[in-house]
């Protein structure tokens, strides 16, 4: 029987689900071996009755971590998608103010009217059986975990830094091009896709598992940027991991 | 039906989270509401603090589907600030990419999520196996946009290597010429295209309102221009907030906007209602042949005016093509900052609509940000055709009414994860 499976998403841009969308395009066969049957972006269609969930974006806000729960008690594996949902993402650059500033420079004197809370991955509020990380995602990777699952076992994502697919992609180094780059302490699997594009690596995918950040902060202060600037750097995207490590998880 | 109960909770096949509710009772409207629930997301207040060279990379965030158009109207906003004038070439290479994006987004309007409702289905996946034709098609020039859009900026979602005076990759001669070859040949799709909303039944549903899009003399304009209305006067970006008049309302995070009447309209129909006279000859002639003129008032026809801007943007993104090839494409050093503290507002024709991106630097450093998108700027108009809509079809089934209301706020391809974290900051 094929597995049914069924997308989420919480605070994001939707752009993991959008390309998502590009996935199943570009390899039709997937929707051969399994059913979806719930993708609110895509389809008005729904059922409640799903083994694998896909989930999408941050939590927020209190109110939003009983829709998780509620996922996680129907689906028996849960997948991160994306950097939102995996790290806290963008949405989590806000943790390292105060919220009520945040929130009072967006609404101003109605800032209480709209919900919020600092900004966790899903693995703050449930458990999470993989991650498919990203920036957004990438599509063969996502496929790959399609395939994984059905193949009966997690999606298995690579626990090496990113300068390994870099070499191999032949790219010349970007801290030999005169800049910087977080690939020493990100972990692989996009193909190293933005050196690629002559832009140094924002950590999108996550720190890898024992990262030096000592070093590469030395190297980054090294290349002239100031500790204002490589503390910017390394909350683009990393701001709920690099908390964590320091001991601080948001209330 | 003189008592009626509409709560759509979550519509589908939009971007981000909408609820419909609407409540008539004894046959009198009293309720009618597009209420917008998705998460503040607070993007102008985490832009604070940050290096002016990052602004685009986060605010390509706020949208995976028009995240080339922030990029875009965030690096002009840069750019003005700073003093940066980009070269032709950049000029050039931006207005491809932007090409590539709205074909992408309309595309996906077009038939994913705006076709079923009209061919009676839930979604378009059913339509793989009863019309293979149809959906092949779709995905080819789906492809074909991203492909174009990962040529020139890595990839459509989010982009690379768009940075503040240019880029910091660029396409290979070879490259750009396949790509005509596959724009020329999409020629025959775009046909199709049109040939599939000449079929399709609209809603015979008209209210006048105010259109407003970006506007330039010299082109159809997606980047840069003017604020031009339909109701008469063109304003200078500058002074897009005269333009918006953003309220806050209880029932979205979204704000609202108004310029000269209640509300107003951006996105494909408001440009085509402006701009009709700088489409190419045969985007005109795909407007002549699914009967649409300026100035056009159903907001059902938005997705036709979306098709005749596939049409535009094939045709033009072939002729600039040709204009790079003949240039010929230099790896150019990305155009520097001449100061580094000001002010700036950049502008650009997305998808769904005018965006303004405004910034305020001060020595390299963004310390004021204000973000005004398309879909916010469009909620009081659909509230207000939503209004205009009920008491005319009250003697259909609950369930006709439903879908009438969704396929109305489907119509302006409603972005709304991007829309809920706007504000009107008064920079000190």
């Amino acid at each position: 029987m094929k597995p049914k499976v069924a997308f989420f998403e919480f605070t994001s841009c939707e752009g993991c689900q959008l390309t998502v969308l590009d996935t199943l395009q570009r390899h039709p066969e997937l929707l051969e071996v399994i059913e979806i049957v719930q993708f609110r972006e895509a389809m008005t269609e729904r059922s409640d009755d799903y083994q694998i969930a896909f989930i999408e974006g941050s939590c927020t806000r209190p109110s939003d971590e009983e829709k998780i729960r509620e996922i996680r008690t129907q689906a028996q594996i849960v997948i991160a998608v994306g950097a939102c949902a995996h790290l806290g993402g963008i949405n989590a650059i806000r943790n390292r103010m105060p919220l009520d500033d945040v929130r009072e420079y967006v609404y101003g004197d109605k800032k209480d009217w709209f919900e919020t809370y600092p900004a966790r991955p899903l693995s703050a509020v449930i458990k999470v059986d993989a991650v498919i990380p990203g920036c957004p995602i990438d599509r063969d990777e996502f496929a790959m975990a399609v395939t994984h699952l059905l193949q009966g076992r997690m999606p298995a994502i690579p626990d090496y830094p990113l300068c390994i697919e870099c070499k191999l992609t032949e790219n010349v180094c970007m801290f030999l091009r005169g800049q910087t780059c977080l690939g020493p302490i990100t972990r692989a699997g996009c193909d190293a896709i933005c050196p690629s594009c002559g832009q140094g690596c924002e950590g999108c995918r996550g720190l890898v598992p024992s990262p030096n950040l000592g070093s590469i902060k030395e190297a980054l202060r090294e290349r002239g940027m100031t500790e204002e600037q490589i503390d910017a750097r390394l909350s683009l995207f990393l701001t709920y991991q690099t908390m964590q490590m320091d001991g601080v998880t948001p209330a | 039906m003189s008592t009626l109960k509409v709560d759509v909770h979550h519509v589908t096949r939009v971007e981000g989270h909408g609820n419909i509710v609407v409540d008539v009772e004894n046959g009198e409207l009293t309720q009618c509401d597009l209420q917008i629930v998705e998460t503040p997301r607070f993007f102008e207040a985490i832009l604070r603090g940050r290096a002016y060279d990052e602004a685009s990379h986060i605010t390509s965030r706020i949208c995976g589907i028009c995240a080339v158009g922030h990029a875009t109207a965030s690096l002009r906003a840069t750019e003005q600030a700073l003093g940066v004038t980009p070269s032709l070439q950049t000029t050039l290479l931006r207005k491809l990419n932007f090409h590539g994006e709205i074909l992408d987004s309309h595309v996906l309007h077009i038939y994913m999520l705006v076709a079923p409702d009209y061919l009676g289905l839930g979604s378009v996946i059913p339509l793989a196996k009863s019309a293979p034709d149809l959906v092949l098609r779709a995905l080819r020039m789906k492809q074909l946009a991203g492909d174009l859009c990962a040529t020139l900026c890595g990839r459509h979602t989010h982009p690379i290597s768009m940075t503040v005076g240019g880029f910091t990759q660029f396409p290979k001669p070879a490259d750009l010429r396949a790509l005509r070859e596959r724009l020329v040949a999409s020629r025959a799709d775009c046909d199709a295209t049109i040939q599939l909303l000449q079929g399709l039944e609209f809603p015979a549903f008209e209210r006048d309102t105010e259109y407003v899009a970006l506007h330039r003399d010299d082109e159809y304009c997606f980047i840069d221009g003017s604020i031009a209305s339909s109701d008469g006067g063109i304003r200078p970006l500058a002074d897009y907030r005269e333009v918006t008049n953003e309220t806050i309302v209880p029932h979205s995070s979204a704000k609202h906007a108004r310029h000269q009447r209640e509300s107003y309209l951006v996105g494909a129909l408001a440009r085509f209602n402006i701009n009709y006279d700088r489409l190419h000859p045969r985007a005109q002639a795909a407007a002549e042949a699914l009967g649409l003129r300026p100035k056009t008032i159903n907001p059902y026809l938005n997705a036709a005016a979306q098709a005749v801007e596939v049409v535009h943007c094939t045709e033009d993104a072939i002729l600039l093509i040709d204009q790079l090839l003949e240039h010929g494409i230099r790896h150019e050093e990305p155009a520097a900052p001449t100061r580094m503290s000001g002010e700036g507002v950049g502008a650009a024709d997305v998808p769904r609509g005018t965006l303004f991106h405004h910034y305020k630097i001060e020595d390299g450093t963004i310390v004021g940000a204000n973000c005004i998108i398309p879909t916010g700027q469009n909620l009081a108009n659909i509230e207000l055709d939503m209004r205009a809509l009920v008491p005319g079809i009250l003697d259909r089934t609950q369930q006709e009414i439903t879908l009438a209301l969704e396929m109305l706020v489907r119509a302006y391809d409603p972005c709304i994860s991007c829309s809920t974290h706007m504000l009107d900051v008064k920079f000190v």
